[in-house]
């Protein structure tokens, strides 16, 4: 599997060396495939689905906190580290950048792979592609349109590289049209892209 | 393939010792190998190899015989063995083919 081998030599990430059970692990899914019996995009699949609705949900929950309660918004984007410890998690140390009406932030590790592990779960595997960490740095509104987001001219684009020292997360804005919704209602609205930076959160359909 | 997947709350609600290890709610991987062969379990489940309770019974078997034998191994280690012993039971890989598949994967063979 190409994406256990995105380290090509960068230093400032640590290659593991593989224990009995992640090569056990990688037999059994490659005598599966070849006996037709699952294809590696269906456990992609199913493991993404997993991630994108368990997996995000501490980072999830603090951008939800962060809609509601204005101080602790305030808190999150002086020190994203304190503030992300105060909702009781520990961590590396994280910065948050906020997007706005007229600056729409999205974030990359340009040297491997580096990512807020601890508040938004596994990386997608595109997140460690060099198609997506040398694109989104030269041309950050062409990638975003082919996510899906179309930022306007007018708005800034900021590009954060991550490394193992800095981790960043994007608060999205707060869809229009969510202000009955409670903090557990807007947390299920924010996917782990969003927290990336591309997508933009959507308020539900039902809502008119 | 059918429609997307969905999360299965028969696979989210495992409880107790057999509860997948979670913070504030979430999944912790600790490895990338704990998604996959979460991911592969899960998998093999929905495409209807077998029924999700047959994994669980398997999963609970082997945590309360390793916790009875205060073997130290983590719990997607047992995941992992659990999944292995439910695969040869339905025939779907065998020892040999395993054994010989992970020694490639060692010895750099294969990558």
């Amino acid at each position: 599997m190409s994406d256990q081998h995105d380290h090509n030599g960068e230093s400032h990430h640590h290659p593991e060396p593989q224990s009995y059970a992640a090569l056990r692990t990688k037999a059994i899914e490659s005598l599966l495939i070849e006996k037709g019996l699952l294809s590696s995009d269906v456990v992609d699949r199913v493991v993404s689905t997993y991630e994108n609705d368990i997996g995000p949900m501490i980072g999830a929950r603090i951008v939800a906190r962060a809609w509601v309660d204005p101080e602790f918004k305030r808190r999150l984007l002086d020190d994203a580290t304190a503030a992300i410890a105060e909702m009781g998690h520990q961590g590396n140390h994280f910065v948050v950048v906020e997007n706005t009406p007229s600056v729409h932030n999205v974030v990359c590790c340009t040297l491997c792979s580096c990512y807020p592990w601890a508040v938004l779960g596994l990386p997608p595997s595109w997140y460690k592609s060099f198609e997506y960490r040398s694109r989104i740095v030269l041309e950050p509104r062409v990638v975003l349109r082919e996510f899906g987001v179309e930022v306007p001219e007018s708005v800034e684009v900021r590009v954060w590289d991550s490394s193992a020292e800095i981790r960043y997360i994007v608060l999205p804005e707060r869809p229009k049209g969510t202000e009955h919704l409670s903090e557990e209602e807007l947390a299920r609205l924010v996917s782990r892209d969003a927290m990336i930076g591309t997508a933009v959160v959507k308020a539900p359909a039902s809502v008119a | 393939m059918s429609a997307e997947p969905t999360v299965n709350n028969a696979v989210a609600s495992l409880a107790g010792a057999a509860g997948l290890p979670r913070k504030n709610g979430e999944l912790v991987f600790e490895a990338p190998w704990e998604g996959r062969v979460f991911g592969l379990a899960v998998s093999l489940s929905e495409q209807n190899y077998y029924v999700w309770d047959e994994f669980r019974d398997q999963l609970i078997a082997e945590i309360g015989q390793a916790d009875a034998q205060g073997d130290p191994s983590t719990y997607y280690e047992r995941w992992l063995a659990s999944f292995e012993r439910l695969l040869l039971q339905k025939g779907l890989v065998s020892q040999d083919e395993l054994d010989a598949r992970t020694a490639e994967y060692e010895s750099g063979a294969r990558e």
